[in-house]
C-alpha cells in the first residue's frame, strides 16, 4: 500500500482529539500529561495509519452551535416518539425503505450526515451507496408517500446543515444556488 | 430546610434526580421497543435512540452529582464515543438484516433499495462491499 504523506495541518484534528480523549482518561490537563498526551498520539498516528479524512478546509461554529442544539432537541423527540410507538403501536408499526441521494461526495458529510440521521426521530441508515452517494434511510412510522417524501427532506435538510458547517467553498456555493433557485 | 442549602445542593440534587429517572425511563422504552416492534429494523430504532439519551441523562446526574471538574471531560469523551458507534452498529447490523431477509415485507409501505440489491448480487455475487463497509467499518 502506498501511503500518500498527510500535510500536519491535515492531521491536526486527529491529534487534537487523541490528546484530548488521553487526558481525559487520564482526569489530568496539566502541561506535562498533555505533552506527553501529544507525543503518543503522534505515534499513534505514525504506526497505526488511517487513510486521511479530507476535511473541507472550513468549520463554521456559528451555524454548529445552533445546529449541535437542534441535534439534542432531536434526539429527546426522537426517543419520546420511540417510546410512544413502542407502547402504542408495537408490532403493528408501518415503516418502509427510502432511498435519498445526497449532494455531497465526501466521505465526512456522507459519513456525518448518516450518523445524524440514524439518531434523529425515525430514522436508520441501512445502505450507503458511495459512488452515487446515496443514503438508503430505514424509517420508522412511514405509512405512505408523503411521508417518506417528508423523510427525504428531512435527511437533505440535514446534509444542507452539515454542509454549512463544514462543508466545501463549492458545496455551499452550490447549495445557496439550489435554494434560490 | 433553610434557604441557603435550598439554593445550592437541593437544586443540584432535584436536578440529577429527575436525570436518572428520565435517563432510566429511556432504557426502559428501549426494552419494551426491543419486545414490542416486529422485526430487526424498527428493533434497531428501540435499541440506539433511546439508548444514547438515557446515557447522556444517566452521565449528566452523574457529572451533577461527583461535584468535581474534572469528571467531565471524561463524561463528555464517554458519550461522544456513544455518539459515534452507535449509528455504526445499527447500521452494520441493519444491513446485514436486510441482506438476510430478517424483515416482513408487508410491514414495509416502500422499498427502495430491493431493487438494487438484487442488481448488485446478481452482478458480483456477494463481493459487492461499496463505500458503506470501507466508510463505517472503522
Amino acid at each position: 500500500m502506498s501511503r500518500k504523506r498527510i500535510s500536519l495541518r491535515q492531521e491536526l484534528p486527529l491529534l487534537v482529539w487523541l490528546v484530548i480523549v488521553w487526558a481525559a482518561l487520564w482526569q489530568n490537563f496539566s502541561p506535562g500529561n498533555l505533552l506527553f498526551g501529544a507525543l503518543i498520539a503522534v505515534l499513534v498516528a505514525r504506526l497505526f495509519y488511517l487513510p486521511p479524512v479530507e476535511l473541507g478546509g472550513r468549520f463554521n461554529l456559528l451555524r454548529a452551535v445552533p445546529f449541535g442544539l437542534h441535534f439534542l432537541a432531536k434526539v429527546v423527540a426522537a426517543s419520546f416518539q420511540v417510546l410512544f410507538l413502542a407502547v402504542a403501536k408495537g408490532p403493528k408499526v408501518i415503516s418502509a425503505v427510502v432511498a435519498v441521494p445526497l449532494r455531497s461526495h465526501s466521505d465526512l458529510l456522507v459519513t456525518a450526515t448518516g450518523h445524524v440521521t440514524a439518531l434523529i426521530p425515525g430514522s436508520l441508515v441501512v445502505e450507503v451507496d458511495r459512488s452515487t452517494s446515496t443514503l438508503y434511510v430505514h424509517g420508522i412510522n412511514v405509512r405512505n408517500a408523503e411521508d417518506a417524501a417528508q423523510l427525504r427532506k428531512d435527511v437533505r435538510n440535514t446534509e444542507a446543515g452539515l454542509i454549512r458547517i463544514m462543508g466545501t467553498k463549492a458545496e455551499l456555493s452550490a447549495l445557496n444556488q439550489e435554494l434560490d433557485s | 430546610m433553610d434557604p441557603e442549602t435550598f439554593s445550592g445542593d437541593t437544586v443540584i440534587d432535584a436536578v440529577s434526580a429527575v436525570f436518572m429517572v428520565v435517563g432510566a425511563l429511556m432504557s426502559l422504552a428501549a426494552a419494551v421497543g426491543l419486545l414490542r416492534f416486529p422485526d430487526l429494523m424498527t428493533r434497531m430504532h428501540a435499541a440506539t435512540k433511546p439508548q444514547v439519551l438515557g446515557l447522556f441523562l444517566l452521565l449528566f446526574a452523574l457529572g451533577l452529582q461527583m461535584r468535581t471538574w474534572w469528571v467531565w471531560p471524561v463524561l463528555v469523551v464517554a458519550w461522544i464515543f456513544q455518539l459515534l458507534t452507535v449509528p455504526v452498529s445499527a447500521h452494520m447490523v441493519g444491513r446485514a438484516g436486510y441482506r438476510t431477509k430478517h424483515l416482513h415485507p408487508e410491514l414495509l409501505s416502500a422499498d427502495e433499495l430491493e431493487a438494487v440489491v438484487q442488481q448488485a448480487a446478481g452482478k458480483s455475487g456477494f463481493s459487492d462491499d461499496d463505500g458503506g463497509a470501507t466508510t463505517d467499518g472503522r
